[in-house]
This record gives C-alpha cells, structure tokens and sequence, in this order.
C-alpha cells in the first residue's frame, strides 16, 4: 500500500495503519480531506469502523481471492464488484453514521463515522 | 423405468449421485450414511436420468485451480460420456465469476458442446452486472420475474428458482413475495403423486446462517410443496456436498466445478478453499440424478470427482 503513495504521506499512512492494526475491529481516523483506505482480507473490512470528517474519499481494497463489493443503503450506494486487488473509492458528503456491507457477502459488516 | 407413474407408484423417489469416475460413494438412506467403493454399478442404474453442475464460476483464476474452465468441460464431459444419457443439464448458478460477457460466452460454448438441453438460475456472481441483467439477458428468455419458472419432464415438474437478486440479512438467499405466489399458483393444478424437483443457487434450507448460506424465506416456498408427496431440493452455492431429508423433501447441494469451499465450523470463512496440488479434483463433482420408482427410503449417493 505505502509504495503506491506520496513519500511525504507515507508518516500519515504508517500512523492510520498502526492504528488500524492495533484497533482492527475497533476503528479508527481520519483527518479531514485525507483519502483513506480500507482494506478487505479475509472477509473482513479494516478498520471496520472508520470515523472521517466530511468530504473524506474512502477506498476499499479487496485482497482476498473471491470478489466483494460496498453497499452503502444509507446512500444508496452499490460498488461494481471488486475483484482481487480491485478497489472502490466513495466520498463522504453527508455527516452521519453509515453501515455498509458487501453486496455479495452481507455477513461482512462495517462502519463509516462522517462528522 | 417407466417415466409414467402409476396409480400404484404413489411416490417416486429420486436417486441422487454426485458422480465422478469410481470412489467412494457416501449412501444416505433412511437418513444413516454409509460408504462403499463405487464399482460399475452406477452404469446399471436405469431410470431418468439428468445431471447437475454447479459453481462453474468461469472466470476464476486464483492459485486453488487456474483452469477452472478446464474443469468445467472435464465435468461436462464425464455427463455427456455416462453409459446412461442424461436427458438434460441443470446449472445451479454461479455460472460465472464476475458476470463479464466473456465468461458467459465460455460458459454457452462448453454447455452446448454436449449437445445436451441445459436449464439454468443465476447464482450471485451471475448478476453483477450494475443493471443485473447479465444473465438474463442471456438466459432470460421465456422466464418470469428475475428468472424463474417451471416445466415438466418425464412425468416430473422441475421448478427453477432465483434466490439472489436480494440477499437478506448475512447473506440469506430471498425469494421475494412475487416469486413465491407464483410458486403457489405453478403447482396449484399438480396432483400430490407428481414428483417435484425443485432447484436454486443458494441452498433453500438454512446450511449456515452466519455465512449466508441459506434462503430467509425458504420454509415458504416448502410450504406450497409440503402436500407432494417426493420434493428433491437441488441447490450449488456452498461448493460442497450437503444433504438432509425431511419428509417427503430431501435437499442436496452439489460440488462446484471451480474450487472447494471452506467447511462451516471448521474455516474461518466461506472463500476458496486451497487443496494439496494434485487434490483438486477430489473436491470437485458432478450430480447424477435418477428417477426411480421404489417404497424404500430415498438414497442420495455421492463420491468426489478423484481420489
């Protein structure tokens, strides 16, 4: 993930993923504007509640081997289906809290906090 | 056999047989499995016969089978090669693995290269597509709502239908309140001595509600069979053999063609499951069914494809 960004983000990057290793089923933040991703293994979102100020791009990464997707029914929205290493990216305009699921596994749940 | 039930034949009971080469056959009957080695006993079985294939999931190209339309024909071709010639394929979904034309267009060649008449539902994978209307654009024809209906065939009523256009809940398959009164009004003329098949994608019983694999509103369209007197439940999805017989209904999930999935109570989700290279084929299979008319317990017969 850190090769495909900006040396200058990479601090960043390194923090939210340290946050979102030792809190994976907790959650974790982000700074307003930021792009933020999460990322899909192992039928798992993490972080799986993520709490971001409004106007934040959220991307999910899938690395598992079967395709996900995002539903989003708050917002009515629906991902295209992401294949391995496919990627979906959503930006949040509207404060409130959004759960989402995977549109073909909706056993997998999370979270999106926008303040 | 006779396809014409008789006025003394009250129940016609179907005979299932996950079939592939010669192996182990796992035998239910009376609801006590038993194993023993396959011989050339499946070519005496006679009767009507169809085949299912399941999960073919073209497309696919993960390490656990990189061929997986390699698979596919190696399937299709133990079908068509059957000493007794199925009358027809049933496709349980899952046809494809992201709904792309192409995978389609594989999946129509290999079908029809067995010159055998295919029936088909969509599994998810089959519909997503951002208008979902891939797979009926392609095997929609002639079908009501999302893709279901029904027809007979050698005195047996096939009823096809689709529970993953709405998941539910954990993933739970639905087949929605139209759908369901149109199962009603299907069987309504029928007499309770036709046998009925009913096949889907997603299991119609709930196998395991934390993984999805199961239909919300299953036990209704049971309902509107529950005066038949032989249901047979043929249902994909779970890439994995799983059976129960409950009265008159047994239900029976068939192997993918593709790749094995991991076991509920043991994996640590429903993904891929990798095998030993060499194993793969162990895990993936066919279903042979036959109609056989008999007063004895239903037997569902299964063997894995190798090994």
């Amino acid at each position: 993930m850190l090769d495909r960004l900006k040396p200058g983000r990479q601090a960043q990057w390194a923090a939210l993923c340290l946050i979102a290793g030792g809190a994976l089923l907790t959650g974790a933040s982000a700074w307003s504007g930021e792009a933020v991703k999460v990322g899909i293994d192992n039928f798992t979102f993490a972080p799986n509640v993520l709490s971001i100020a409004k106007g934040t791009e959220v991307t999910w990464m899938n690395h598992d081997d079967i395709p996900h997707s995002i539903v989003i029914a708050a917002l009515s929205v629906r991902s295209k289906a992401m294949d391995t290493d496919g990627s979906f990216t959503y930006k949040f305009e509207k404060a409130g809290a959004f759960s989402y699921v995977c549109g073909l596994h909706p056993h997998m749940q999370a979270k999106v906090i926008v303040k | 056999m006779s396809t014409e039930l008789t006025a003394s034949d009250r129940r016609g009971f179907l005979k299932c047989m996950t079939w592939a080469g010669s192996a182990m056959l796992w035998t239910v009957a009376g609801g006590i499995p038993r194993s023993h080695l396959i011989g050339t006993a499946e070519a005496a079985e006679t009767g009507f016969t169809f085949a299912q294939v399941s999960d073919s999931h073209l497309g696919f190209d993960k390490p656990v089978n990189t061929n997986v339309a390699g698979t596919f024909q190696e399937a299709l071709t133990h079908v068509s090669g059957m000493a007794e010639k199925p009358a027809f394929i049933i496709h349980t979904g899952d046809i494809t693995h992201l709904s792309k034309p192409a995978e389609f267009d594989t999946g129509f060649q290999l079908l029809k290269a067995t010159n055998l008449q295919t029936y088909t539902v969509p599994g998810e994978h089959d519909i997503l597509e951002e208008d979902r209307k891939s797979y009926l654009n392609r095997y929609g024809k002639g079908t009501k709502g999302d893709g279901w209906y029904s027809f007979n065939a050698h005195g047996v009523h096939f009823i096809g239908l689709v529970n993953v256009v709405n998941l539910k809940g954990n993933g739970l398959g639905d087949l929605g309140a139209d759908q369901l009164a149109w199962l009603e009004k299907d069987v309504k003329s029928l007499s309770a001595s036709t046998p009925v098949v009913v096949f889907a994608h997603v299991p119609l019983w709930i196998v395991n509600k934390d993984w999805g694999w199961g239909t919300a509103d299953g036990a209704q369209a049971l309902t509107a069979l529950k005066r038949f007197g032989s249901v047979t439940v043929l249902n994909g999805h779970i890439h994995q053999v799983m059976q129960k017989i409950e009265g008159h209904v047994s239900f029976h999930t068939a192997r993918s063609t593709a790749f094995p999935q991991g076991v509920p109570g043991v994996a640590q989700n429903p993904g891929p499951m990798p095998v030993p290279p060499g194993d793969l084929r162990k895990f993936l299979g066919t279903a042979k069914v036959t109609l056989v008319n008999t007063k004895s317990p239903l037997a569902i017969v299964d063997t894995p494809l190798a090994g």
